[in-house]
């Protein structure tokens, strides 16, 4: 097997806050391979959207980076000038960002944007960038009429799809998604996952994709990470992370959804609240909400360990006790 | 069968759009009619711009309806609600960090409900019935709880003293608009139960307004699902989504993402359509340019719903004719 497209090792970042550092992303380690798409799920606060700008090198103070490399076809990004950056970007990995409705200009039509970007990373002619302009629309069936057109002019589900040809432009390795769908109702989220989807297998892009709603990425992603309280507590194949939680929060996670088929009975949900970031606990984060917490959980923080393939950060799994 | 005690009647809400002199009328709800019983829970679904936030803001007396009666407990409600249907009818809205003021201690509220909708307690009276109240919610310890500032509670606390509020002046009806869209998933759970819990303990109906189908069938006795202000389906819940009729419903019900349902894809509906904006609406039916069984009939009359033998209530030609 070739060497994955992007490895995440270690990462910790860190807000100042007055009440002293708090650790947002703490040691997350992944891989991911090219063409995979790999979703991130969690509660808000749960360091997602903070672990992705991390990535992507965007953080701005009070985060930053405080260890951990993030390799990226072999390059630790961390390490690259401001000027190297800018030529990763974009060309090599592109992010889509969480309401992507707001983050078109408003003053420039849709055509100049993607020209915009165009230009900054690439020595294309006018009529190249036309036409590669007219290209992405279509693939994510905008008609390419559109390309006149402002944002105000365009309804929600289309300003997602138009931000998703932008970052498709310069047919990146990976492309980067923060809750792109969060703003949309059922149906435009669904039909914009199936073209995440479809364009993907076309394409052979990665995609990260960081959501709240794990039912959304459900039908779509290969793997799947849970993250609590700045860790990944469950990492392995979608479909065997739904199946089969092992993690007693991504099995609460996943029993605090109403279904519309099956019978109809009661649910529970997660009593509680995550633990405060400036002074996590000192065993398992978890530990405080879980049913089945020990004394061990409370006093000695479980590492993320792999049976069958399938991470999980839990005593009690490691130990075989919960399976 | 009793009273309902909310009756609602061909009710529209219109909204003039665009400059001053502009002809716009943006229809946000078109001629809704339904009933609410005694101690039932009805999910009001539909996407956003359908009108089912209008239809909760009229209900509460925030904007005058275009036309239509309202009945609520018996009395046709006029231009202005009082303070006793305000009382019988509160709302809890969607935002639990917008919709409590952050610089009062959490009792302060409940203390002002109490005092004006309930005279006959005096001071120790309304401190034992704002504990009752909140531990009713879920909040304990309640005592503790009334002293705090809302920054101390996290977002499922804070709508859970929405619920408390409402409950204050002793509701037989409350309006829920979209209460747990705003809160992480392990928490809604929790909020759902609690509305099950005041119907069957308290006896309150509630409209539960709501985009997401399943946390409508989990807490919902009958459901109302509206398309660009009108009703397309109406029935009991279980009805409804065991086999919906409407093909919005159904197309609702195939795009609703639900981790626990296999991926048949062949199944799956191909739809890039999006609800219309309804300013100055032609006849004939709303869906009909998304429909994928439009006849030319639906493009030119409106059509009026059909209860069906089932008892659902359906606005469509083609389920009609068959």
């Amino acid at each position: 097997m070739s060497a994955p497209l992007l490895q995440v090792r270690d990462l910790c970042v860190e807000y100042d806050t007055p009440a002293g550092p708090a650790k947002a992303v703490d040691h997350v380690s992944f891989d991911l391979h090219a063409g995979e798409f790999l979703a991130v799920v969690g509660e808000s606060g749960c360091g997602k959207s903070t672990m992705l700008f991390s990535i992507a090198q965007l953080l701005t103070y009070p985060a930053s980076t405080v260890g951990g490399e993030v390799l990226f076809d072999g390059r630790d990004l961390a390490a690259l000038s401001a000027e190297e950056l800018r030529q990763v970007r974009w060309r090599d990995l592109s992010v889509v960002m969480q309401s992507a409705m707001n983050a078109l200009n408003p003053t420039l039509s849709i055509g100049a944007q993607l020209a915009d970007a165009c230009r900054a990373h690439t020595d294309w002619d006018e009529t190249k960038i036309a036409q590669r302009s007219a290209e992405v629309l279509s693939m994510v069936s905008i008609d390419p009429t559109h390309l006149s057109s402002f944002p105000f002019q365009l309804s929600g589900g289309m300003r997602q799809r138009a931000m998703i040809a932008m970052a498709l432009l310069l047919e990146p390795k990976l492309v980067i998604m923060d809750e792109p769908t969060s703003a949309l109702d059922v149906v435009a989220q669904r039909s914009l996952m199936r073209q995440v989807e479809n364009l993907r297998r076309e394409l052979g892009f990665a995609v990260l994709f960081v959501t709240h709603d794990m039912s959304v990425v459900s039908h779509f992603s290969d793997r799947l990470a849970v993250m609590y309280a700045g860790q990944v507590v469950e990492l392995g194949a979608t479909r065997d992370v739904f199946d089969r939680p092992r993690h007693p929060y991504a099995h609460g996670l996943l029993e605090a959804f109403p279904s519309l088929v099956g019978e109809s009975r009661p649910l529970m949900g997660i009593p509680g609240n995550p633990p405060s970031l400036v002074t996590p606990p000192l065993g398992c984060r978890f530990a405080e909400r879980c049913a089945h917490a020990t004394e061990q959980c409370r006093t000695e923080a479980p590492t993320l360990d792999v049976v069958d393939g399938h991470a999980v950060r839990c005593h009690l799994v490691s130990k075989g006790v919960l399976s | 069968m009793t009273e309902p005690i909310l009756r609602v009647s061909h009710l529209s809400r219109y909204f003039r759009v665009g400059g001053f002199r502009s002809k716009g009328i943006l229809h946000a709800t078109d001629d809704v009619s339904f009933d609410v019983a005694p101690g039932e829970i009805v999910a009001l679904v539909g996407e956003s711009g359908s009108g089912k936030s209008t239809i909760a803001r009229v209900l509460a007396g925030l904007y005058p309806p275009t036309s239509g009666t309202i009945t609520f407990e018996g009395a046709v409600l006029g231009k202005k609600s009082s303070r006793k249907v305000r009382g019988h009818m509160p709302m809890v809205f969607q935002d639990p960090f917008g919709s409590i003021n952050p610089v009062l201690r959490v009792g302060h509220s409940l203390f002002r409900s109490l005092t004006l909708h309930r005279p006959e307690f005096d001071r120790d009276a309304r401190q034992a019935e704002a504990v009752a109240l909140v531990e009713k919610v879920g909040l304990l310890p309640g005592a503790e709880v009334l002293r705090r500032y809302p920054h101390e509670l996290s977002g499922g606390q804070r709508q859970r003293l929405g619920f408390a509020q409402a409950l204050a002046s002793k509701p037989s009806l409350i309006l829920a608009d979209e209460p747990v869209s705003m809160l992480d998933v392990s928490i809604r759970i929790g909020l759902l139960n609690v509305m099950k819990q005041l119907r069957d303990d308290e006896g309150v109906s509630l409209l539960y307004i709501t985009h997401d189908l399943a946390s409508a069938r989990y807490v919902a006795d009958r459901m109302i699902v509206l398309y660009a202000g009108r009703i397309v389906e109406e029935g009991r819940t279980n009805d409804v989504i065991a086999s919906p009729q409407h093909p919005y419903t159904r197309l609702l019900m195939a795009t609703a993402p639900d981790p626990r349902l296999p991926l048949a894809a062949d199944t799956d509906v191909e739809d890039l359509g999006e609800p219309p904006k309804v300013i100055n609406p032609a006849p004939g039916c709303r869906f009909a340019p998304r429909c994928p069984v439009a006849m030319d009939v639906c493009r030119t009359t409106t059509p009026t719903p059909v209860t069906l033998s089932t008892g659902q209530r359906v606005a469509c030609f083609a389920v009609t004719a068959s």
